[in-house]
């Protein structure tokens, strides 16, 4: 029998050599079976290698392709102890113990496009389930588990569900948001890389709680990886009869498809994805309706983020009750908070509700990567609050960031240390607004062009109590009146950099302390 | 002769990328695509042809392909090289590896280097954000990267295009 050698096909893996360790590998080793899994989301030690002992999986990384050698001489597909790279058990590895892994549970462990894998891991536990209840008992239990919106607006998905499933009409859609532009989130993609047939599994279960047959996922054209290995889950699940005329042999028909996205950030927007998805520009639709009820080609419509549709095998699973159990408050089950920027253990930190900010920075993040003192830190997204040092104590859940004036968003933090300079931060803001905006409210499309400029007079002192003032207005008149949350947010970064780091908006101020400093 | 015969193709070619894909819910999209990953853009005659067929008017069309960045009027280098300009990235020095590597390849956003090997493009996010700053190479992501990183990166692609050529 040959060992099983796990190394990662994950985006990140493979963007810091996986690939270049698995030819070595095979180059210098014919007696191992590589498996090429998702990633375990322990960012900082990718490219990692796993083998497969009596044990368990023991762990060794990050590895490099000049490791390999010294890793076969030092017996590592034995599980030894003795190379530097050893990490020990990988289920034991901290980082991944402290999490409460649920939507997670099978990244990373299985082979992702192995259905036999999946099952044997309890996929299509849920599917089954679900084929047993009527199309209101699956509502109910989502509506039962608490689980809201991931996607970042937290709308609470059961009554989404509830909304489509009232509706008459002979032909609904389930669609998934894959369109993950936030910078700082990856969890999107390292599910869909991870386990896609999760993803699977709750479009097909959405489908059957509101009679919808046509599911499609929108996946954003930046991620080619996740694009590749989705698609290969799909031809295996057509295969498998998972998908198609008669899922699983119940006579109901569910069809996926997935479509690229052509690098537009507002078509994360549902009603703009709505129109990307018809062929169209994707500009913001008016709401109401709510595509629930005039949805994707004037059909109701389902339209949810990936995580909470791959929330729902679980819940159909192990029930409403034991995923409600999880969290604090309003905000129940997990959410998988990424660690991103200037970080030193990045990765995906899957936990309940509830726990501080200053937890993941600190106790999983262990501090800024440069080394640096942490400075600040953005919640949520380009859309999402700049946050000092004082407000980490705050509790990760939606109603705690919702408190003070922040999000929590799709779960994404970007830490940035001392040398940030938090006016251009704001700057960026709003013209990445401008570059991104659809274009169809004034606020938005007119109104981030002009905070570049204000917040560049500013920086340089023209008549700066005015233009203070003015920002002020402008943003206020963002936030009120714009069509969606691209304009009607993008002050909230530009807002928090002002309000709690006044001090980096003066840049001649700054340059005669500099000045002094130097003197 | 050859330029009338390579037109004819490409009306045939481009006829066939819209029909195997008229049968799709909303297919311009999809169409576009397609288009872009034989031709490397979206050539003139393209739209018109996708006007006709999908019974749209060519400034429809027109409006979609203009309002995406990622498709493209214009015939790209033999590489497309994005750099993330995101948040994540900037947090980790990305705002000065960008200049560096336009000094490098002596290009700014939207150019393709004088030898034709690189486009150069902005982008915001590639979803690699616990390993910033990132870029793309084609399909390729790489994490991490730094002036010595990107040095290797370019000399593997380079080397790579000049063995296609032998």
């Amino acid at each position: 029998m040959s060992i099983k050698v796990y190394i990662s096909r994950d985006t990140t893996a493979v963007s810091l050599g996986a690939d270049k360790i698995v030819a070595e590998l095979e180059r210098q080793n014919e007696n191992i079976e590589i498996i090429r899994n998702g990633s375990r989301g322990l960012f900082w030690l990718e490219p990692m290698v796993e083998v497969d002992t009596a044990k368990g999986r023991v762990a060794y990384g990050p590895v490099q392709k000049h490791d390999v050698e010294s890793l076969l001489a030092s017996s590592f597909l034995q599980g030894a102890s003795q190379h530097e790279l050893y990490l020990g058990l990988t289920e034991e590895i901290p980082y991944l113990a402290k999490q409460q892994r649920v939507t997670f549970s099978r990244v990373g462990v299985i082979d992702p496009v192995s259905l036999d894998d999946y099952r044997a891991h309890g996929g299509l536990t849920g599917l089954e389930k679900a084929i047993e209840l009527s199309s209101q008992q699956i509502v109910d239990e989502v509506k039962d588990s608490g689980l809201r919106g991931r996607g970042g607006a937290a709308f609470p998905t059961g009554i989404k569900w509830q909304t489509v499933l009232n509706a008459v009409s002979p032909k609904k859609y389930i669609v998934c948001n894959a369109d993950e532009g936030d910078s700082g989130t990856f969890a999107d993609r390292m599910l869909m890389e991870g386990d896609p047939f999760c993803l699977i599994e709750g479009m097909i279960i959405a489908g059957l709680a509101v009679g919808a047959d046509q599911g499609y996922i929108y996946l954003r054209e930046e991620y080619p990886v996740a694009h590749q290995i989705f698609n290969e889950a799909i031809e295996v699940a057509i295969a498998a009869k998972l998908l198609g005329s008669n899922v699983l042999g119940t006579g109901r028909a569910f069809n996926l498809e997935v479509r690229l996205g052509a690098g537009a950030y507002i078509c994360g927007e549902e009603t703009s994805l709505l129109e990307s998805l018809e062929g169209k520009r994707g500009m913001v639709r008016a709401k109401p309706p709510l595509p629930a009820i005039v949805g994707l080609f004037g059909k109701p419509t389902v339209v949810n983020n990936v995580l909470s549709l791959a929330s729902i095998p679980d819940i159909l699973a192990n029930g409403a009750s034991q995923y409600q159990g999880y969290g604090v408050g309003r905000s129940r089950g997990t959410l998988a908070f990424q660690l991103a920027g200037n970080i030193k253990y990045g990765g995906l930190v899957e936990l309940a509700f509830g726990p501080t900010l200053k937890t993941l920075l600190e106790d999983f993040g262990g501090g800024t990567r440069s080394g640096r003192p942490m400075r600040s830190v953005q919640v949520g997204g380009p859309l999402g609050a700049y946050l000092p040092q004082e407000q980490w104590d705050t509790s990760l859940d939606y109603e705690a960031f919702t408190a003070i004036g922040a999000v929590l968003g799709h779960g994404g933090v970007v830490a940035f240390d001392d040398s940030v300079d938090m006016a251009e931060q704001a700057r960026f803001s709003m013209e990445f607004c401008a570059i991104e905006s659809c274009g169809k409210c004034t606020p938005c499309r007119i109104g981030s062009t002009r905070g570049v400029e204000v917040i560049d007079r500013i920086c340089n002192n023209e008549q700066r109590e005015e233009n203070l003032e003015l920002l002020e207005e402008l943003c206020d008149t963002m936030i009120n009146t714009s069509l969606c949350a691209m304009g009607g947010m993008t002050p909230f970064p530009v807002q928090s950099a002002l309000q709690h780091f006044p001090e980096d908006f003066n840049k001649q101020a700054n340059s005669v302390t500099e000045a002094a400093e130097h003197a | 002769m050859t330029e009338l015969a390579s037109a004819t193709d490409q009306t045939a070619t481009l006829n066939g990328i819209i029909e195997s894909h008229r049968h799709l819910e909303g297919p311009l999209l999809p169409i576009l695509h397609s288009i872009q990953q034989v031709y490397g853009f979206i050539p003139d005659p393209a739209v018109i042809l996708m006007a006709e067929q999908l019974q749209l008017s060519r400034a429809e069309v027109h409006g979609v392909i203009s309002f995406y960045h990622f498709f493209r009027t214009t015939p790209p280098g033999k590489n497309t090289l994005q750099i993330c300009r995101a948040e994540s990235c900037q947090s980790m020095g990305s705002r000065a590896l960008e200049q560096q590597i336009k000094q490098r390849l002596k290009v700014d956003y939207h150019q393709t280097t004088a030898d034709g090997e690189i486009t150069l493009e902005p982008v915001y996010c590639l979803g690699n954000c616990a390993c910033s700053p990132s870029i793309r190479v084609n399909d390729q992501i790489h994490g991490r990267i730094n002036m010595d990183r990107f040095e290797d990166v370019l000399d593997e692609l380079l080397t790579v295009a000049v063995e296609v050529k032998l």
